[in-house]
């Protein structure tokens, strides 16, 4: 486990954009950005421009009234308006994908009923890419849960904006097979008072790699970016954040967790926070926990706030990654609670802050008993 | 009627290096439900050390003598047997334990020391009123365990577990230090109700007389250097009292700094 809050974010801010995969150059595995991300295990990722020869498909049950869900063609001028690649496998995604699944949400629309889009993976033989489009109009609400299942090779992109006075709560669900891997770049734009809730939920997949960043137009933007990582032996879950406040009084809150256990888990947060010059008043807090549950396990977690002006109202990070709490578990214990009940107890309350951020009933019960089931596999 | 027998415990704690260091130098003490028993000592004389050994806690290592419960080796048992045996520890500072609500807490407890779920139609019943009698507001239930709680809720915490877990022999662990006054008589009385069920054994640990006025022992045992160098009635804790511990350091044996 290591936790270091080092590396110049300033450089964030200025890392090379482009669509095309040609511009950037080929990983080695040295980048800053992936220094911890098993290349070799990306398969077909690293490689350059290619065409799909994996698919994934949608599905969706009937949509309440105020959302839509259509095909839209690579050239809608949507499309590349909210996420410009800033890393080659975003770009690969971006090139190969050949068209855009968009969700809407009209506007002024309150949706009261969850949307679940589930992208089902067909197979790791080839790769695949994928890019979404969500658009949030004017003071829409709505909750969108993206859940990801079956076996694939996939980068895929997703572009999000919430305008003005909108609010969205977005739970992206990476509940993999085995032997999936999925590099994903998500990228929010928040109006004017807008307002995000990301939930991300990391269970299944070989290799997960999330990538979310937020930024803020106007004034009054609000992002709480929440994650929640179970990694079992041998799998790798990474998830890294860049929060730009670039605009006056806006607001951010990222909180991650995961636990780990078995021989070679492998976890990896990166937070990064700017606050630019410019955006005075602004809000911010990140913080990242990490529970090993056996030996053998390894979290990585860096927090980067970098801060360009002290006119703000708040401004925080924290780390920390342990063991399991003996003193926690022996108070247990002492009330007749057997050890493995106990373990489970701990580690479903160590989680239960986030999952309860899950404004969905249904989901959030069935990964409570994923993450239950995963603590009885390993004899916990 | 159920007896608890420890029979010259000798017990080291294991140091962060690994070396063994003896704290308890061969304690014999016997007790039986319905009976109170004091152990009263200076700092650093062990008393906290036979409480947690008793209950297991992997910081200590017994080199010898016998923990029984009716007969049955307690040593042999897991921190959780032993509490399904029948004992139980008031902690001196009760856990925090983040995201596990007092409710879900204790059922799961109650689950596990009486095998099987407390019905559904009583158990709201008696958590209620378990907490009502310790002036403690039924919210609690909803918050985290020990979470937030100031020094003396967490102490009426310990003592509903004990009235609602029914122990065969309770160890209550310093449990009057840190009380104000109006929360040592919640406690005691809290204390007094499951002593008068006659059904459990209390080992009281403590290092003032103040708690002895509210909850009177059968007997008193002092506690210096890792074992018993006094026992008596409830006259010793007045002494005691009086005239402090002092006359017992001279010559007493090596006690944990």
């Amino acid at each position: 486990m290591t936790t270091q809050a080092s590396a110049p974010p300033s450089t964030k801010s200025q890392a090379l954009r482009s669509y095309d995969v040609a511009d950037f150059p080929a990983l080695t595995g040295l980048e800053e950005d992936w220094r911890f991300t098993p290349l070799k295990r990306l398969r077909g990722l690293t490689g350059g421009a290619q065409a799909a020869t994996g698919t994934v498909r949608h599905e969706y049950a009937d949509l309440p009234e105020g959302v839509t869900v259509e095909r839209i063609a690579k050239d809608d001028p949507r499309v590349g308006s909210v996420l410009t690649p800033v890393d080659r496998i975003s770009a690969l995604g971006y090139g190969g994908a050949a068209e855009a699944l968009l969700v809407r949400v009209a506007r002024e629309a309150v949706v009261a009923e969850p949307v679940t889009l589930r992208v089902v993976g067909e197979g790791t033989d080839g790769v695949a890419f994928g890019h979404t489009f969500v658009e949030v109009e004017r003071f829409a609400e709505a909750t969108l849960v993206l859940e990801h299942v079956g076996s694939a090779t996939l980068a895929d992109n997703v572009e999000v904006t919430v305008a003005d006075g909108a609010k969205l709560t977005l739970v992206t669900v990476a509940d993999w097979a085995d032997d999936a891997v999925q590099a994903q770049h998500l990228k929010v734009k928040l109006g004017r008072d807008a307002r995000v809730v990301h939930v991300q939920v990391s269970l299944g997949g070989d290799l997960v790699r999330q990538y979310t960043s937020v930024e803020y137009t106007d004034r009054g933007g609000e992002a709480e970016l929440y994650g929640l990582y179970f990694a079992d032996s041998g799998q790798h879950l990474e998830h890294r954040q860049l929060v730009d406040h670039t605009v006056p009084d806006c607001r951010s809150y990222v909180g991650y967790r995961g636990a780990l256990q078995g021989e070679s888990a492998r976890t990896v947060w990166v937070g990064d926070v700017l606050i630019r010059a410019e955006a005075t008043g602004t809000d911010t807090y990140e913080i990242n926990r990490n529970l090993l549950l056996t030996e053998g396990a390894r979290a990585d977690s860096v927090p980067n706030l970098e801060i360009e002006t002290g006119e703000i109202a708040g401004a925080g990070h924290a780390s920390a990654t342990g063991r399991f709490d003996d003193e926690q578990l022996f108070y247990l214990m002492t009330r007749g609670i057997p050890e493995a009940e106990a373990r489970r107890l701990v580690v479903r309350g160590f989680f239960a802050e986030l999952l309860n951020k899950i404004p969905v009933e249904e989901l959030r019960e069935r990964l409570g008993a994923a993450i239950e089931a995963r603590l009885a596999k390993a004899g916990a | 009627m159920s007896t608890l027998e420890i029979r010259d415990l000798q017990v080291s704690v294991k140091l962060p290096d690994g070396e063994l260091k003896p704290i308890l130098t061969g304690v014999d003490l016997t007790v039986r439900s319905g009976e109170t028993h004091a152990i009263m000592g200076p700092n650093g004389s062990g008393k906290s050390t036979l409480a947690y050994a008793v209950a297991g806690h992997p910081k200590y290592e017994i080199t010898g003598g016998s923990v029984t419960l009716d007969g049955e080796d307690v040593l042999e048992l897991s921190v959780d047997e032993r509490a399904r045996a029948g004992l139980f520890l008031a902690m001196q500072y009760p856990v925090e334990v983040p995201g596990v609500s007092v409710a879900n807490f204790l059922r799961t407890a109650k689950t596990a020391i009486d095998g099987a779920a407390p019905k559904l139609r009583t158990w709201g019943g008696e958590l209620r009123g378990a907490m009502e009698r310790l002036h403690m507001d039924p919210a609690f239930a909803q918050r985290n365990v020990n979470e937030g709680f100031s020094g003396g809720e967490k102490k009426r915490h310990e003592i509903v577990q004990l009235e609602l877990l029914k122990p065969k022999i309770a160890i209550l662990d310093e449990t009057d230090s840190g009380l104000d006054v109006d929360a040592l008589r919640v406690v005691s009385e809290g204390v007094n109700r499951v002593r008068d069920t006659g059904d459990t054994g209390l080992l009281l640990i403590t290092h003032y007389t103040r708690i002895l006025r509210y909850i009177k022992p059968d007997f008193v045992h002092v506690f210096v250097g890792g074992r018993i160098v006094e026992e008596g009635g409830p006259e010793l804790a007045d002494k005691l009292e009086d005239e402090g511990y002092e006359r017992y350091a001279a010559g007493a044996g090596s006690a944990r700094a």
